[in-house]
């Protein structure tokens, strides 16, 4: 075990040097966009005397390599700063009126956990069912069952997700009214209530993730199929169920635990359109605002969430291939 | 038939000199209390607060200034002006000294007593050191605020101003309890209807009517209110649709149809003073020339506008940037029509020909501004006019195009007064002049109109304000765009809709109720 207790340090390490990366990446591309933050909060009002005034009250005028280096010795007290938004109404009012929603991690912690929310109703919705409709696309492969399988999961994945949105708001919202339309979720709501409000969008993303997920473990599994084990087993006796789900199904976890984390990661970064069609109060609604308005603290630490949620299911899941996998677990 | 009876509606209430075009809503039967409203509301920011100094976007002015909190005076939904929390008001005849006498007995949502050091603490605010209110011009030319008593007020300013009390009404300036303005501005501490539950920024905000109140009878009949956000105009149409929300406000043109042929699903729309305009920089070649000007007039087709770019939602302008919503709009003024031959007499007589000029467009100026700048191209050639449509970038338009470029497109919500409408964006120096206008008789006038108290008088002047612009001003005023918003059938109103801003004049919690 000493080896994977390395390997998740290194890779952490690496993990910090990314996000290192993604930070300065981001920067420079905020920055290389036309407008500025004055500018685009000013709108008609952008008289250069207001620009140059807010420019020069959010630090915009001072050189950029200073302002970076600022905002890194800030993040790495944890300190993510203020919304400029935030920053330039306190400037604004004169005050910041005690309003009190002054730091950037205020304001994301909790459209964070709305999001977080919203992928975990996902998740435990999606995974099961394609990993079932994979086993069972491979046991009865080339069957019409795998084929409506396929072809629905690949329609479903080819469309793009606005559609899908309002294909099933057409048909669960407005033709029969189950679900509403809006997710309007509040931290008032009982959970039962606060399901509900997020079936609609997970059942989109399901629909958008299932595929992957689903041909992931098809192709797996009967890519192991083949295998001289496989055919001892067969050769046994044992049922075609039996032989995919105890025998070839546990060699087959790596790449699928590998897919599904893939999935998982882009549940978080990837429901933006989702989120602005049923109005869902997530972290991707804001990142749009805050990329408009060139809000560039908060689109940093949008960015590190959504790189932290990559490295760090790509983390978990090569560790579970490992684990899985008595081979590498016990290297020569 | 839609279209034939929106412009009907729009010509009568203009004809009529009626101040609120109405839209055409089921006027039901008398109002009544209870039930829980659900508006679904565009316009909303993850940075809003109850500041009314930073409001510019229907969210906050629906919910702040038309429910939670109040301002001295209101603009009533046939837009005449009344008194909120102001019970009367006189002026002296130079229109100098204002004395203000305040309602009694109205406290602010955490029982402090509303009286006259509040009103001056809450308009301090907005020329406070390093404030940046939008309301400033307004309150620094106030140049003394002195208390009679707990309920009079004696405003002194620094010039005249016949409109001061209309000011008044503006939605930047509400009343915070004086001492504990912090605390109210975090927690929405007003004298409105309703006191704040929830307020999320940029997600919702939840109301609940307070137990007694002076507008007691007159509004505020919902018992609670739910404002939801939603900035995505289909997903605004579909709660609507679907009733999980019973208003909202900005209806999508494209959608439009679909939602009136729903029977539950009422459109109201008015036809205020929100309008888009060409401006061009009257000191600039070849703008410079009258015959220039004059001839663009006449080489835009303005219906062509309104029915292509809104759809048949608005009304054509008439070069001037006072709209049904204002009090002195001259609806006879003769109107500036498409006529390509006027336009080549026009230029002809001047010993100009082969006109070509460049328009500067983005759909940051208003939705669809690329696109009426192609139309105008198009009519315009007719008129020997060459125009060449340059397409800006949106972002930083208004930093780098607008007040730059020698014309380009631009849109004004309008103002509830004609001179302060006309001292933003048309006074002799101010920086927002977007033609450079520079005209003698029309400045003395607008130094003459704002003193002056006699309405009809009043009248004459600005009559003849709106006249220049119209004809020989630099700015072109193709559309009025309407405010088009939806309610389902379970709300009812009086039938008369304000048409000051979107939402009923963004008093549609106050004076609507569950049907």
């Amino acid at each position: 075990m000493g080896s994977v207790g390395r390997i998740i340090l290194q890779r952490l390490g690496l993990g910090l040097l990314t996000l290192l990366v993604v930070s300065i990446v981001i920067f420079v591309a905020v920055n290389a966009l036309p407008g500025d933050f004055a500018e685009a909060i000013l709108g008609q009002g952008a008289t250069p005397e207001a620009v140059a005034a807010i420019r020069s009250d959010l630090g915009l005028d001072e050189p950029y390599l200073a302002r970076y280096f600022g905002w890194l010795a800030d993040a790495l007290r944890g300190d993510l700063g203020t919304s400029f938004a935030q920053a330039n109404f306190a400037a604004f009012a004169g005050t910041d009126a005690g309003s009190g929603l002054g730091s950037v991690a205020a304001m994301l912690g909790p459209r964070f956990a709305n999001t977080m929310f919203l992928a975990g109703v996902t998740a435990a919705i999606a995974v099961p069912i394609s990993v079932t409709l994979g086993i069972l696309a491979a046991l009865y492969r080339n069957s019409v069952f795998d084929r409506v399988a396929n072809i629905t999961t690949l329609t479903s994945i080819s469309s793009p997700e606005f559609f899908l949105a309002y294909v099933l708001i057409l048909f669960l919202a407005v033709m029969n009214p189950i679900l509403p339309v809006l997710s309007l979720v509040n931290d008032d709501m009982g959970l039962g209530e606060r399901l509900k409000m997020t079936l609609l969008p997970a059942l989109t993303l399901t629909l958008v993730v299932t595929a992957h997920m689903m041909r992931m473990t098809r192709a797996a599994i009967i890519n192991l199929l083949a295998s001289p084990y496989i055919e001892m087993a067969r050769l046994k006796g044992m049922s075609p169920m039996r032989v995919i789900v105890r025998h070839a199904l546990p060699n087959a976890l790596a790449p699928i635990i590998n897919v599904i984390a893939l999935n998982l990661a882009y549940l978080i970064t990837g429901v933006v359109v989702v989120e602005v069609v049923f109005v869902y109060p997530g972290i991707g609604q804001l990142f749009v605002d805050s990329v408009k308005i060139r809000d560039i603290p908060v689109v940093q630490a949008c960015c590190l969430i959504f790189a932290a949620a990559y490295i760090l299911l790509n983390l978990t899941a090569d560790i579970l291939s490992i684990l899985s996998n008595p081979r590498l677990r016990h290297p020569k | 038939m839609t279209n034939f009876s929106r412009r009907g509606l729009l010509k009568t209430g203009a004809a009529a000199g009626v101040l609120a075009a109405t839209g055409a809503t089921s006027a039901s039967a008398e109002p009544k209390r209870g039930g829980t409203a659900k508006i679904g509301l565009a316009g909303a920011n993850s940075s809003d607060s109850w500041d009314g100094r930073t409001h510019s976007d229907s969210y906050m002015i629906v919910t702040a200034h038309g429910c939670v909190f109040d301002c001295l005076t209101e603009v009533a939904a046939d837009g005449t002006l009344k008194g909120e929390l102001a019970e009367s008001w006189e002026a002296s005849a130079d229109a100098k000294t204002w004395t203000f006498n305040l309602r009694k007995g109205v406290t602010f949502h955490n029982g402090k007593a509303f009286g006259a050091d509040d009103v001056i603490a809450s308009l301090q605010l907005h020329t406070a050191e390093g404030a940046k209110s939008a309301a400033k011009p307004i309150v620094s030319a106030i140049s003394d605020m002195k208390k009679m008593s707990d309920h009079q007020i004696v405003f002194t300013l620094a010039s005249g101003n016949a409109d001061f009390p209309f000011l008044m009404s503006d939605y930047h300036i509400l009343m915070y309890p004086a001492g504990q303005i912090e605390e109210a501005i975090a927690n929405g501490i007003g004298t409105g209807l309703y006191s704040v539950d929830t307020f999320e920024p940029g997600v919702r905000t939840v109301v609940t009517r307070v137990d007694s109140h002076y507008k007691d009878g007159e509004a505020g009949w919902f018992d609670s209110i739910e404002f939801v956000a939603i900035n995505d105009a289909s997903a605004r149409m579909n709660a609507l649709m679907t009733g999980q929300i019973d208003a909202a406000n900005r209806v999508d043109f494209k959608t439009e149809p679909l939602m009136r042929a729903n029977p539950n699903i009422t459109i109201f729309e008015v036809t205020g003073n929100q309008h888009y305009t060409f401006p061009m920089l009257t000191n600039v070649a070849p703008f410079d020339q009258m015959a220039v000007r004059k001839a663009l007039k006449h080489a835009i087709n303005r219906q062509e506008m309104v029915d292509k770019i809104l759809l048949g939602h608005g009304a054509v302008g008439n070069d001037h940037p006072i709209g049904p919503a204002n009090q002195y709009y001259a609806a006879d003024l003769p109107q500036n029509d498409y006529d390509p031959d006027m336009a080549k007499k026009i230029l002809a007589d001047a010993g100009l020909s082969d006109v070509s000029v460049q328009l500067s467009a983005s759909d940051a100026a208003f939705s669809g501004a690329v696109d009426a700048a192609q139309l105008y191209q198009a009519s315009a050639v007719e008129a020997g006019i060459s125009i060449e449509v340059v397409q800006e970038p949106s972002d930083g338009y208004w930093s780098n195009v607008w007040l730059k470029k020698p014309w380009c497109a631009c849109y004004w919500s309008g103002r509830a007064t004609e001179d302060w409408m006309f001292s933003t964006a048309y006074e002799s120096g101010v920086p927002w002049n977007d033609t450079s206008w520079e005209n003698e008789t029309f400045q003395s006038l607008l130094l003459d109109g704002r003193a002056e108290l006699d309405t009809a008088k009043r009248a004459e002047i600005y009559t003849e304000m709106q006249s220049i612009m119209s004809e020989e001003g630099g700015t072109i005023v193709p559309m009025y765009a309407n405010y088009v918003d939806a309610h389902s059938s379970k709300l009812a109103n009086s039938g008369v809709i304000g048409n000051l801003w979107q939402m009923d004049s963004s008093r549609l919690a106050e004076r609507w109720w569950m049907a």
